[in-house]
């Protein structure tokens, strides 16, 4: 498996209101934790290291 | 002169002037520097062979001071076929469960859940002066036995000269100086190695900036016998994190992560360091209870290792070759482990049953080791002490999410407890042909189990041993004057509990493992020959590159 770059999530728009929805109202701090902690639940979920890499690597690739 | 650096918990070797110091100086196989944990297994290990060996410390006997106090079960295991690691266990604490805390709030709980089958638990606590003496002990025993080892106390060597096939050393006592010649000199002189300062050689690595203060303290309050760890304690005073962790004689470690500014005199005031006690200990028991501060100090520390161990006749072990953080219990376990490794090659050597290059790998396998130390210690300590805001931000992530959710708790790292290290992809090792489990592959040490009588490791005592199972083993005794030992198992006679073939067999029939002196696997194949067995011992000795 490689990581997968092509759109995945149905409802692109839906979702990316539900992403800011979380951080609605938090403090600056209370966001970077809460980002934190999604980026830890994602990684666990994908799990596969190699995965893990490529989504770091494009992730630091602006 | 001799300084004195530190109190002395047992006065195990008082200073006794012996001919030598009149005498032009004496030539000895081997000179072991430095009688701390390190240098006195080497000692009793290579006596134990048989090697004469001769032990200069600068001080007449154990260091007090708590100091190491986690002790793992492969250091147990070494301990015992040196002799001395049941005393050592039945004098120690033995814990499995740890909790962890945030702040107030406990983040969650384990049980290390030892698994059955093993002499020795997977930790021990213990005050590292009992260790120390434990050895002493068991080099007394030794010596009456005939071992030839000789400790002299109060020397201290203040000279070193090298030469190609030899090194003199001055060594200062309150009766002046003189001159000692050693074929071999070991140091285990400490993180500070005064040898290898006067040698001029590096010790490079990271330095981590805080300080950690320890208390001992003696209390007989009911407490369970568990290891507790905060991160960002709730209690006043108490710093970055914060341990507790019970050993022997109603004495509690206490930890406390202070930071890099601090005042250390007034830190190590006792009127301030109760202050801290009593908050750490309200927080349990609503009223602190009564105890005693046995022993405190502060400590920083480095994770570093010189570029190699071995210098010509000279050899490095312990925390004089390698210093890592505390956590994780990996400085005194991983010292243990450079003697095993080292005492069965520097014999070899010095028999000429084997080539002075052996000693070469006796540097790639420890500092191997000591790499994967350093690695383990340095993550855990970035865990404790986040170097930059975003790493903290994903440290406190991490503790917010373990304590609902399973996935986050193997991410906590409050130090990483230290497992023994596996030789792989050394050039002692032999072919791995056996397809058996991959804990006891070649490199690995040999995983113990319980026979129908005692247990698997007292049968590997100290030389190279063939253990077949289940197929006869080859007919070889000797390979070029090195004793090669038997040891003909059948799971259906002495496997009582299924481990030797869990552990040594995996889904295979048969196995004929060859083993090492330091018990660590050379080569496994399911059956083999004479000749296939003298190549693989031939290679186990570092004469690979010439057969």
């Amino acid at each position: 498996m490689s990581l997968n770059l092509t759109p995945n999530i149905a409802d692109p728009d839906g979702f990316y209101d539900e992403l800011l929805a979380a951080h609605q109202g938090l403090s600056k701090s209370e966001s970077d934790a809460l980002n934190a902690r999604l980026v830890l639940v994602l990684a666990n979920h994908v799990g596969d290291r190699e995965v893990l890499r490529e989504a770091l690597e494009a992730a630091r690739d602006e | 002169m001799v300084d004195v650096r530190y109190d002395i918990a047992f006065q195990l070797y008082p200073y006794e002037k012996v001919p030598a110091q009149d005498q032009p100086a004496q030539r000895h196989p081997v000179v072991v520097v430095g009688g701390g944990p390190i240098g006195m297994a080497a000692a009793l290990d290579l006596g134990r062979k048989g090697t004469p060996v001769l032990v200069l410390d600068d001080h007449a006997g154990v260091g007090q001071g708590s100091r190491a106090i986690c002790f793992s079960k492969r250091t147990l295991e070494i301990a015992e076929r040196l002799g001395t690691g049941q005393a050592m266990a039945d004098k120690g604490v033995v814990w499995n469960v740890g909790k962890v805390f945030h702040g107030p709030d406990k983040v969650f709980e384990f049980n290390l859940l030892p698994e059955a089958g093993h002499r020795f638990p997977a930790f021990i606590n213990l005050q590292q002066p009992y260790f120390e003496k434990f050895i002493v002990d068991e080099i007394r025993v030794a010596q009456s036995q005939g071992a030839p080892i000789e400790i002299r106390g109060q020397n201290a060597v203040t000279g070193v000269e090298r030469h190609t096939d030899h090194v003199v050393l001055t060594v200062d006592t309150p009766d002046g100086p003189y001159r000692v010649e050693a074929d071999w000199l070991i140091a285990c002189d400490g993180a500070r190695s005064p040898i290898r300062d006067m040698m001029g050689l590096t010790f490079d690595g990271r330095v981590f900036e805080d300080n950690f203060l320890i208390a001992d303290v003696k209390m007989t309050a009911e407490f369970p016998t568990e290891r507790w760890f905060w991160f960002e304690p709730p209690f006043k005073g108490a710093g970055q994190s914060a341990l507790l962790h019970k050993q022997p004689d109603d004495i509690w470690r206490i930890d406390f992560q202070l930071g890099w500014d601090i005042d250390r005199k007034a830190e190590l005031d006792p009127v301030k360091i109760r202050a801290r006690v009593d908050a750490m200990l309200e927080t349990q028991t609503g009223q602190a209870p009564e105890y005693e501060l046995e022993w405190t100090s502060i400590y920083t520390f480095q994770c570093r290792r010189m570029e190699r161990f071995r210098h010509g006749r000279v050899l490095f072990a312990g925390d004089a070759a390698h210093q890592v953080s505390p956590f994780g219990a990996r400085g005194a376990n991983s010292g243990i482990q450079d003697t095993d490794n080292l005492a069965w090659k520097l014999d070899l050597v010095i028999r000429g049953l084997a080539p002075e290059s052996l000693l070469d790998t006796y540097s790639a396998e420890r500092v191997h080791g000591a790499d994967e130390n350093i690695l383990n210690s340095s993550r855990a300590t970035d865990f404790l002490t986040p170097k930059s805001e975003i790493s903290k931000v994903f440290r406190n992530a991490v503790l917010g999410l373990a304590r609902k959710h399973a996935f986050a708790r193997p991410l906590v790292n409050s130090g990483r407890l230290s497992v023994p290290c596996v030789y792989d992809d050394m050039p002692l090792n032999g072919p791995d042909a056996q397809d058996g489990p991959e804990r006891t592959r070649v490199g690995a040490p040999c995983a113990d189990a319980p026979l129908d009588q005692g247990f698997l490791l007292d049968r590997l005592p100290g030389r190279f041993t063939v253990l077949a199972i289940n197929t006869p083993a080859p007919e070889v005794t000797e390979v070029d004057g090195i004793p090669v030992g038997k040891l003909e198992l059948s799971t259906a006679r002495h496997d009582p509990t299924g481990a030797v073939a869990e552990r040594y067999l995996g889904g295979q029939d048969s196995a004929v493992y060859l083993i090492r002196p330091d018990q660590h696997v050379a080569a496994r194949w399911q059956s083999c020959d004479a000749d296939t067995l003298r190549s693989a011992l031939g290679t186990a000795i570092g004469k690979g590159a010439e057969a």
